[in-house]
C-alpha cells in the first residue's frame, strides 16, 4: 500500500488526450476522484482505464498544452473546517476570497450520508413572518425545500429575508452562477442586519467558469455538517441557483459523451441532486441542516427535468409568481407545498391552523373557478362575486411576500376575511373553531 | 478456492476487473481497498474481464487493487430476527452500524446469532419433507416463525433426527435430513437465498380469489386489490404516493408489512420508525412496528444497492409467505430502481431502449411482479404476497417506459391525478382512469358478493357509472355555462360529487376516517346510492349546489365519527333531515301532478 502523503505528489508532463472539459494522461497509482492541478487549474479524476487517467478540469481546458504540468494531490476535494469559517466568503475551491488561510481540520467534501436510524424526525417550526409560507407551507428545521420561480422573480431577496428571520445559528450561502450584483446584495443585506459573523459563503459568480460550480454545494454542505454535527448548531444552507448547477452537470456529461436523458440533462440527475438535498437532517442532539434552494424555471414550466427531479427529492416547493390582480409577488397556494408542515401546524401553532389553512385555499380555488367562468363570458353567481373579492384580499393580506406578521395574526386575518365575505357554513370549519374564533368577528 | 482478480478500470461505481479464474454473472465479490472491503456484483463478463457494480463509493480506488470473488450471488439471510428491523438494501442491520454517518465497507449481521429462541418441534423422525416443509417453530415476537427445510434442497428428504422443544440459537443444528441417496444434511434456523431468484417452495399458485382489505374506500370499494395480487400507483411528485403507501402499511389487513424505501427521502423512513412503534395495529392491537420491516435504500445511499433493495425485500416477503403468512409488500418508488438500472446501462455503453432505459426493462419489471401471489404450501396451508409499487413518471407523464412496462403486468392501476391533488381531493386516485382487473375475475366477484353484500358488484359498477356521467355533465356545464344546460345536468354532476366526497375522499390524517371497515364501506355505498337513486327538484341550478353541499357535509361528518356511535347516528339523522326536505317536496309535486292528472281525467 502506498502512503498518501505530500511526498506522494507526482508530476507528469505529457497529456495523451484533450477535450473541452477533460484531459487524459498515462499515470499510475492514482485514486478515483483524486484531485490534481493541471497547468495551475484544479482538476479531478473521473475515469481510470488501465494506465490512462481522465481528469475533469473545473475551469475548462482552454489553452492547455499537451506538455502541461499535472500534479496529483493524492486526495479527494476537501475543505478545512473550523470556527474560523464563520463570517467569511470563499471561492468554489474553498479558498478565502479576501486571501489568507483558514485554521481548521481538513475534511473531504461530498462525504457519506447519515445513517437513517441516527436521524430524528423534524419537529421545530421555522417562522418567517411570510404568511404564504408560515400559514400555508410551514417550514421545519431539517427540511429541504426550493423556491420555484421564473428568473424575473425576486427569489434571492425572499431567500435572504427568510434566512435572516429564521433564527439560524449559521447561514451558509452557496452561490452558483450568482451575478456579482446578487452576491454583493447578499453580502450587504447580511451586513446591514449585523449577521455577517453568522454567515459563511461559497461563491461562484457568472464571471467564473461554470464547471467550478459543481464544487460549491459540496463545500457548503461540508461546512454545514461541521457546525451541525460537531457544534450542534442549527444551520441553514441556501443553494442558489440549482438550475445553473444542473446546467454545469449537463455540460460535463455532454463533454464526456454520456447519453443525455430528458432536456439534455444527465441520466443521473436525480441521484446527483438527491445526494445534495439529502444532507438536510435533524439530529437528536439539536443540530440540524435545513436547505432552502432556488430552482429557476423557464416560463413556469415545472415539467422540465430540473424542477421535476427536484420536486421528487425535496420536501415540497415554494412557488413564486406575480398576482396581476393585486400587483404583488405571492407564494402560490396551489402549486406550493411543504411536506413537513403537518409535523408542526396545529401542534406547534394554534389548533385551528390546519383547518383555517385548508378553508382559505379552498375558497381561493372557488375564486379561481369563478375567474375562469368570468373569462369565458358566463354569468357569475353571488357566491362567485364574493369569492373573487375574498381572493384579492387574501392575496394582498396573506399571500404576498411583503407580509411580515406572527402566525396567530395570520389566523386572525383569515377569520376577518372569512367573516367579511362568507357565512360560516360556506367556509366549513369545525363547529368548535367557529364558536371559539369566529364569533367575535362579523 | 475463490477467484482473485485485479482492478483495471474505474468509472464511477462501475469497475472492471481482470481475472484468470472463473466468475459468474451476478456473483458477489469484494474489493480490498486498504482496510475496507467494498462489496460489488458482477454484471457483465467479457473475456477475462468482469464488469462489476460496486455497492459503495469508489472514491480513492486504484487500478491494481485485489478483488476476491465469492462464488455466490447476492444473498439474503433468512431466519428469526428479521421482523421489525431496519435494513439497508443489502440487508445490513442499520442499528448495528457505528457512528452517525454510514461508513463504506461496514456490513452488519441481519439477525441475532447469539440469541436463544424458544423452540417447538413440529416434524418428527421419519417424516418425509421437501423444501419449505415446516420442521419447527420459534417465537419471533408474536409470530410463530417456522423453521423450514432450506429452499435450496431439491426433491424429497427424510427427517433422520430433530431436536425436541427447548431454546436454541439460530446457527445450532436442529435437524438432520437424509436425501434419497442416503446423504445427511444438517439444518439450522438460518438459510441463505439469492435475492434475484424467486423462492418456489410452494405446491400451487392459483389465481387470486379474495380481496385484501385495505381500509381505503376508493380502493376496496371501487377497485379492490386481491390478496396475492399486484398493483401500482403512478403519480407526479406531491400527488400522494407515499402518504397512500404509508396509509396502506398502517391499515391493510396483512399479517406482515415489508416496506422497501427505494431511492426516496430518508425523512419518510424516519417517519415510519418514529411513528409505527407508537401506533396501534387496528386489528391485532399490537404496535404497528411489530408487523413492519423496512428495507431502506434512500436516495442518498449508494445507487447500485437500490436494485438490490427491492429484491431483498421481495425475498424476505417470500420467506414469510412460506410460513403461511399474509404479507403486504410495498415499494416506493420502483422508478428509482429503474433509474439505477439506466445509470449502469449507460455507463456500460449498452444500446439504450426508450428514454435511455435498458432494453430488457419490461422483462425485469414483469419478472419482479410475478413473484407476488397467493400460494398453497407443502404443509397444506396457504400464504400470500400482495405487492404494490409506486411509479414516479418524469414530468408526471404516464407515457414513459416504467409506467408502461408496469401497466402490462400489474393488475391494479391506481393513477394519482395532479388535478385531484391540487384540489386536495385525497387520496388523489383518479376514479375514471384507475382500474382493478380483479373486479372482472368471476371468483373475486363471487367472493365479494358473498362476503359483503349479494348486490355488491352491481352497486360498485353503478357507482362507477354515476361518476362517469357526472364527469361528462361537468364538462358540458363548463362548455355551455351553468344556465346553458338543463338542470338535470347539474343534478347529475352533484350526484357524482356526492360519491366523490363520501366514498372517494378520505382523510389519511384523521384517526377515524383514515381506515374504513368493509362493513362500513358497504353501509356508506348503499346510503349514497340510495340518495343518487332519488329524484330531486330545484327552482334553479343555483339551489342545487348549496343543497348537495349540505348532504355532503352530513356524509363527511358520518365518515369522521366512529361507526355506529351516537355521534354517527346523530349525523345520519341530520342527513335524513336534509333528505326529507327533498322527499317532501318531490312527493308534494308528485301529488300535485297526480291531482292535475285527475282533474284532466
Ligand atoms: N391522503 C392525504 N390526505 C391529506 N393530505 C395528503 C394526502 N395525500 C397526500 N397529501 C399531501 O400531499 C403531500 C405529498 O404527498 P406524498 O405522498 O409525499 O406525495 P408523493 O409521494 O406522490 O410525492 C403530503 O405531504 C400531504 O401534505
Ligand atoms: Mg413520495
Amino acid at each position: 500500500m502506498e502512503k498518501e502523503t505530500k511526498a506522494f505528489q507526482r508530476v507528469y508532463t505529457k497529456l495523451y488526450q484533450l477535450t473541452k472539459a477533460t484531459v487524459s494522461l498515462k499515470a499510475t497509482g492514482i485514486g478515483n476522484e483524486e484531485l490534481a492541478i493541471v497547468d495551475g487549474r484544479l482538476a479531478q479524476v473521473v475515469k481510470i482505464m488501465d494506465d490512462i487517467v481522465t481528469l475533469q478540469i473545473f475551469g475548462g481546458t482552454e489553452g492547455i498544452a499537451t506538455n502541461a504540468e499535472v500534479i496529483f494531490a493524492g486526495k479527494a476535494p476537501s475543505l478545512k473546517v473550523g470556527d474560523d469559517l464563520a463570517g467569511r466568503f470563499f471561492n468554489a475551491y474553498g479558498d478565502p476570497m479576501e486571501g489568507g488561510e483558514i485554521m481548521g481540520e481538513e475534511r473531504e467534501i461530498g462525504g457519506p450520508s447519515v445513517n437513517p436510524v441516527r436521524r430524528k424526525q423534524p419537529s421545530e417550526f421555522i417562522p418567517t413572518g411570510i404568511a404564504g409560507i408560515d400559514l400555508n407551507n410551514a417550514l421545519v428545521t431539517g427540511q429541504k425545500i426550493p423556491f420555484f420561480a421564473d428568473p424575473d422573480q425576486p427569489f434571492n431577496q425572499v431567500m435572504a429575508m427568510v434566512a435572516l428571520r429564521a433564527k439560524a445559528d449559521k447561514i451558509i450561502l452557496a452561490g452558483m452562477g450568482l451575478t456579482r450584483d446578487d452576491y454583493l446584495y447578499f453580502k450587504n443585506v447580511f451586513d446591514n442586519a449585523g449577521a455577517l459573523d453568522r454567515i459563511v459563503g461559497f461563491i461562484n459568480t457568472t464571471e467564473e467558469p461554470p464547471v467550478e460550480r459543481l464544487l460549491v454545494p459540496d463545500m457548503a454542505l461540508a461546512a454545514a455538517e461541521y457546525f451541525a454535527v460537531e457544534k450542534h448548531e442549527k444551520v441553514l444552507v441556501l443553494l442558489t441557483d440549482m438550475t445553473l448547477y444542473s446546467d454545469a452537470l449537463s455540460i460535463v456529461s455532454n463533454r464526456m459523451d454520456q447519453i443525455p436523458s430528458k432536456d439534455s440533462m444527465p441520466g443521473s440527475l436525480y441521484s446527483d441532486l438527491a445526494r445534495l438535498y439529502e444532507k438536510a437532517v435533524q439530529f437528536p442532539d439539536g443540530g440540524s441542516i435545513t436547505i432552502i434552494a432556488v430552482t429557476t424555471l423557464s416560463g413556469g414550466d415545472i415539467t422540465h427535468a430540473v424542477p421535476d427531479n427536484t420536486g421528487y427529492i425535496t420536501e415540497g416547493q415554494l412557488f413564486l409568481r406575480k398576482d396581476s390582480d393585486v400587483g404583488k409577488v405571492i407564494v402560490d397556494p396551489f402549486r406550493s407545498l411543504s411536506r413537513l408542515k403537518q409535523l408542526v401546524i396545529g401542534k406547534k401553532t394554534r389548533e385551528d391552523h390546519p383547518q383555517v389553512m385548508n378553508a382559505a385555499v379552498r375558497l381561493y380555488a372557488d375564486a379561481a373557478n369563478a375567474k375562469t367562468k368570468q373569462e369565458n363570458g358566463f354569468d357569475l353567481t353571488d357566491y362567485d362575486e364574493r369569492s373573487l373579492e375574498f381572493a384579492k384580499e387574501y392575496s394582498r393580506k396573506l399571500l404576498a411576500i411583503d407580509v411580515n406578521i406572527e402566525t396567530d395574526e395570520m389566523l386572525e386575518t383569515a377569520y376577518d376575511l372569512f367573516a367579511t365575505y362568507f357565512k360560516p357554513e360556506e367556509v366549513g370549519l369545525k363547529q368548535q373553531f367557529i364558536e371559539k374564533y369566529w364569533k367575535n368577528k362579523s | 478456492m475463490n477467484t482473485i482478480g485485479n482492478v483495471t478500470g474505474i468509472i464511477a461505481n462501475l469497475v472492471i476487473v481482470e481475472t484468470e479464474g472463473t466468475t459468474a454473472q451476478n456473483e458477489i465479490c469484494f474489493i480490498k481497498h486498504g482496510d475496507t472491503r467494498l462489496m460489488a456484483e458482477v454484471i457483465k463478463v467479457v473475456g477475462n474481464k468482469s464488469y462489476i457494480q460496486v455497492f459503495e463509493s469508489t472514491r480513492g480506488l486504484k487500478v491494481g487493487t485485489e478483488v476476491e470473488f465469492m462464488g455466490h450471488m447476492l444473498e439474503a439471510t433468512l431466519g428469526p430476527g428479521i421482523l421489525s428491523k431496519n435494513f439497508d438494501g443489502l440487508q445490513n442491520d442499520l442499528h448495528k452500524m457505528e457512528g452517525v454517518f454510514l461508513k463504506r465497507g461496514q456490513y452488519t449481521d441481519p439477525i441475532e446469532i447469539d440469541k436463544k429462541y424458544k423452540y417447538k418441534v413440529l416434524a418428527k423422525q421419519g417424516d418425509k419433507v421437501v423444501a419449505g416443509s415446516w420442521l419447527a417453530e420459534v417465537e419471533e415476537n408474536w409470530i410463530p416463525h417456522k423453521i423450514m427445510v432450506p429452499f435450496t434442497f431439491k426433491g424429497e428428504y427424510t427427517v433422520k433426527s430433530i431436536k425436541g422443544d427447548g431454546e436454541y440459537a439460530p446457527k445450532e443444528t436442529i435437524a438432520v435430513l437424509t436425501d434419497k441417496d442416503g446423504k445427511e444434511h444438517n439444518v439450522t434456523m438460518v438459510q441463505k437465498w439469492p435475492v434475484k431468484v424467486p423462492i418456489r417452495a410452494y405446491i400451487d399458485k392459483p389465481r387470486p380469489f379474495k380481496i385484501l382489505e385495505t381500509g381505503i374506500r376508493v380502493m376496496d370499494t371501487l377497485n379492490p386489490i386481491a390478496e396475492g395480487g399486484t398493483g401500482f400507483i403512478p403519480g407526479p411528485f406531491g400527488s400522494g404516493k407515499t402518504v397512500l403507501q404509508h396509509n396502506l402499511s398502517k391499515n391493510a389487513e396483512a399479517d406482515l408489512v415489508i416496506i422497501a424505501a427505494c431511492g426516496e427521502r430518508a425523512n419518510e423512513v424516519v417517519e415510519i420508525f418514529t411513528e409505527f412503534p407508537e401506533l396501534d395495529d387496528p386489528r391485532s392491537g399490537r404496535k404497528l412496528m411489530e408487523r413492519t420491516t423496512i428495507i431502506a435504500n434512500t436516495s442518498n445511499m449508494p445507487v447500485a444497492a437500490r436494485e438490490a433493495s427491492v429484491y431483498t425485500a421481495m425475498t424476505i416477503a417470500e420467506y414469510y409467505r412460506a410460513m403461511g403468512l399474509k404479507v403486504l409488500l410495498l415499494a416506493d418508488s420502483t422508478s428509482r430502481w429503474a433509474q439505477a438500472l439506466r445509470e449502469m446501462s449507460n455507463r456500460m455503453e449498452e444500446l439504450p431502449g426508450p428514454d435511455g432505459f435498458p432494453m430488457d426493462l419490461s422483462a425485469i419489471i414483469a419478472n419482479f411482479y410475478a413473484r407476488a401471489g397467493f400460494v398453497y404450501l407443502p404443509d397444506g396451508e396457504s400464504g400470500s404476497i400482495t405487492f404494490i409499487g409506486t411509479v414516479s413518471p418524469a414530468g408526471g407523464n404516464l407515457k414513459e417506459p416504467v409506467t408502461e412496462s408496469t401497466k402490462k403486468v400489474a393488475r391494479c392501476f391506481y393513477a394519482l391525478s395532479q388535478d385531484r391533488a391540487d384540489s386536495k381531493r385525497y387520496p388523489a386516485i383518479d376514479p375514471i382512469d384507475s382500474y382493478s382487473k380483479y373486479l372482472e375475475y368471476p371468483e373475486i366477484a363471487e367472493y365479494l358478493n358473498k362476503t359483503i353484500d349479494e348486490n355488491w358488484t352491481t352497486s360498485v359498477f353503478k357507482a362507477k357509472d354515476i361518476l362517469l356521467r357526472g364527469k361528462e355533465a361537468y364538462e358540458q356545464i363548463n362548455i355551455l355555462g351553468d344556465d346553458g344546460v338543463p338542470l338535470e345536468y347539474h343534478i347529475r354532476y352533484w350526484k357524482s360529487e356526492l360519491i366523490d366526497f363520501a366514498i372517494l375522499q378520505q382523510d389519511a390524517f384523521d384517526k377515524i376516517d383514515a381506515s374504513s371497515s368493509l362493513d362500513r364501506q358497504n353501509f356508506m355505498l348503499q346510503k349514497t346510492l340510495e340518495i343518487t337513486d332519488m329524484d330531486f327538484e330545484f327552482d334553479s341550478f343555483e339551489d342545487a349546489g348549496p343543497y348537495f353541499k349540505r348532504l355532503i357535509n352530513a356524509l363527511k361528518q358520518m365518515n369522521y365519527s366512529v361507526y355506529e356511535s351516537d355521534e354517527f347516528k346523530q349525523n345520519k339523522k341530520e342527513l335524513e333531515n336534509v333528505l326529507n326536505e327533498q322527499k317532501e317536496r318531490t312527493s308534494a309535486s308528485a301529488d300535485e301532478h297526480q291531482k292535475t292528472e285527475e282533474v284532466k281525467a
